[in-house]
């Protein structure tokens, strides 16, 4: 039976990520990493979720962001 | 498909220019959050004086003043008399506040004035590159105590908090911190019922934020907020010191 | 209309509020502090706010904010008072902020002592902040003119968006004489479409800054600031002159010493002696060419203040070596009577000194 749990969207505005790691040690289910393979134009590496299905929507993660980077959607 | 989270209004499109993982930058979203959903974003008028979020100028979305270091409780106190159906806030560092802008502060709460503060405690001058501020805590590095501050020769860190609630002037005084999403909504509360207090005309209120600063502690930012917890939390109880039921 | 026997400090109080300003911000400090006294009483009866700041330094730092919210306000004090608003004064011109600031000047340096004084004309003329910014700075000699500069003063500092200065001293603010409120000259005052008032969501925000981190963007705002100070330059002189076609000794005095020459002027020309006088009333911008009126044949001018030599410079740069420059002082306090002052242009007309 599919897990009945709230499934949550996680878009991170890349280009203004300063990559401080606040929302990757937030995230309750562990999901989010700071992409290494990319460099924003700021010059870090940005926050990304590889596997959004995992995500719950509780906005931890935007909650801690320092710089908004973060929008939450519940589906 | 619901949005639960984006960015607010009471903020602008400037990117800040805060070091990354510095929770100024969280608090500056609580502010800006409160502004909006108080609906007082367009009868905003806030005071950013120097230290590092003197540029809170350019993030804030509403009319701005900078002021000069220590001074934007009288600058606020020169606008709200001037304007008192305006929302007047002030957004300042320990540096600011504690330190050069001790009498402003005092004497703002003294009067009564009916602004709002919102006071930044990260133990530390930021913007100048690390010196030791009034905040700083007995034995902590900074580049003007480098063997760490020396309660001989400089007294212990000041609690600002516990200072101001001493004054009947002072309404609201409650400090909190930013270092979960639990403690950044139990400030958010706070922050809201602070700036509430200024819209039913109570008297000032001041919520001072116990803040990390990663680039002069010399952490990484989680780290930042470790220290925080194991180290200023327990000199800097947090908790509420002064709320309106009490006063009556 | 009817004159009015007004103390200086008083007066101060009343030409402001005529000139619709309702907002003073003070700190006590002897010999001004009957206008806070005056303001505490007044303003309230008018709708404005008179707010007792914990320091002259907050006072200033008030007077930024109210400034900055758009309304027509202004802060008084004396000479170490003024001192230490000197960092908030460079802000408010930075920040291209009207307001009003008086300065009842008294004896120093430091302490120093109550009774009057003209000790402090550097500090305003030269900037006693930090930056290259200039107060307009105007030099009351007598209680009507006072009560016409402060009115005049808050339509000046509107127009150009800067700190005007009353430079009196502690006898003009101590002194009665009969008033009378004129309106001041009409000029066409801006819009303050850049004041805090709240966007009402109706536009950008406002800000209140004279933080430039970009040295280009501060470049660009001290050349605005400087194309301002040349307006004020052109537009702004005032400055009485006497007899300067047939003096052969002119005195340059402002404020309370250039009513002390004018009873020696009179005194020497009844004994036959042609002297001349240039009295300054905007000391900044400084009347410089109106010393070009000078006769050739004039032997020397003589500079006569209550400080060690400050205004001397100005006038040394106003003459160019055209004509010696003599200086009669009497600082701390004293007075400078008539007599010394006839005595020393009898020795200038003599070639003694």
């Amino acid at each position: 039976m599919a897990k009945a749990k709230v499934r949550g969207k996680v878009t991170f505005q890349e280009d203004i990520c300063k990559g401080c790691g606040l929302c990757v040690s937030a995230c309750p289910v562990n999901i989010i990493s700071l992409d290494n393979e990319k460099i924003n134009a700021k010059g870090y590496h940005p926050a990304t979720i590889e596997d959004m299905d995992e995500c719950i929507g509780c906005a931890s993660c935007a909650t801690m962001c320092p710089d908004v980077v973060i929008t939450v959607e519940r589906l | 498909m619901a949005v639960v989270f984006k960015k607010t209004k009471g903020l602008t499109d400037a990117q800040t220019h805060y070091c990354p993982g510095c929770t100024h930058g969280i608090v500056h979203r609580l502010v800006g959050e409160v502004l909006e959903e108080l609906g007082v974003l367009d009868k905003a008028i806030g005071v950013a004086p120097v230290g590092c979020s003197v540029l809170a100028y350019k993030y804030f979305n509403c009319d701005m003043h900078e002021a000069a270091h220590g001074r934007a409780p009288a600058v606020a106190t020169g606008i709200k008399r001037v304007r008192p159906d305006n929302f007047v806030f002030t957004y300042q560092g320990d540096g600011d506040l504690a330190s050069i802008g001790t009498a402003e502060i005092v004497h703002a709460a003294h009067r009564g004035e009916k602004i709002s503060t919102i006071f930044i405690n990260n133990a530390i001058y930021g913007m100048t590159g690390g010196q030791m501020a009034p905040t700083t805590l007995v034995g902590q590095k900074a580049t003007t105590a480098p063997n760490g501050r020396d309660e001989a020769h400089c007294g212990k860190p000041i609690k600002m908090s516990e200072l101001l609630a001493t004054i009947d002037g002072a309404k609201f005084v409650e400090r909190v911190t930013v270092t979960t999403p639990a403690n950044v909504r139990k400030a958010k509360k706070a922050i809201k019922e602070c700036f509430k207090l200024q819209l039913e005309g109570k008297g000032f209120g001041i919520v001072e934020v116990l803040s990390t600063c990663p680039t002069n502690w010399g952490y990484t930012p989680q780290e930042a907020l470790k220290w925080l917890e194991e180290n200023m939390i327990p000199y800097y109880p947090l908790g509420n010191f002064r709320k309106p039921e009490e006063v009556e | 209309m009817a004159k009015v026997l007004m103390k200086g400090n008083e007066a101060i109080g009343a030409a402001a509020m005529e000139a619709g300003c309702k907002y003073f911000f003070g700190y006590p400090i002897t010999p001004q502090s009957e206008l806070p006294e005056y303001m505490s009483r007044e303003l309230p009866k008018a709708g404005g706010i008179f707010l007792q700041a914990e320091s002259e330094l907050a006072a200033i730092n008030m007077v930024y904010g109210a400034a900055g919210s758009g309304v027509r306000v202004m802060t008084s004090s004396s000479s170490p008072g003024i001192s230490l608003k000197q960092e908030g004064i460079s802000y408010i011109a930075g920040a291209e902020l009207p307001c009003l600031i008086v300065n009842i000047m008294r004896g120093g340096p430091g302490l120093g002592s109550i009774q009057p004084s003209q000790t402090d004309y550097f500090q305003a003329t030269r900037g006693g902040g930090n930056g290259d910014y200039r107060l307009v700075v105007l030099a009351p000699a007598n209680v009507q003119e006072l009560v016409d500069l402060i009115i005049e003063g808050f339509d000046i500092a509107d127009q150009y968006r800067n700190p005007v200065m009353i430079l009196g001293d502690g006898m003009i603010g101590q002194m009665m004489e009969p008033v009378e409120f004129k309106a001041p000259k009409k000029r066409e005052l801006p819009e303050k479409d850049w004041a805090t008032t709240g966007t009402g969501g109706k536009r950008k925000p406002n800000i209140i800054n004279s933080l430039y981190l970009q040295p280009e963007d501060l470049e660009e705002h001290n050349i605005r600031l400087q194309q301002k100070y040349n307006d004020i330059k052109k537009n702004e002189i005032k400055v009485e002159s006497y007899n300067l076609e047939e003096a052969d000794v002119v005195i340059a005095a402002y404020g309370t010493t250039s009513r002390i020459a004018k009873t020696a002027i009179s005194q020497l020309e009844k004994e036959g002696y042609k002297v001349g006088l240039i009295r300054p009333i905007t000391l900044w911008p400084y009347p410089y060419d109106e010393f070009e009126k000078i006769n050739d044949n004039c032997k020397g001018i003589l500079t006569v203040e209550m400080n060690s030599g400050q205004m001397l410079d100005d006038v040394k740069i106003a003459v160019k070596g055209k004509y010696p420059v003599y200086f009669h002082s009497r600082t701390g306090g004293m007075i400078p009577t008539p007599n010394e002052i006839i005595e020393k242009v009898k020795k200038i007309y003599g070639g003694e000194i």
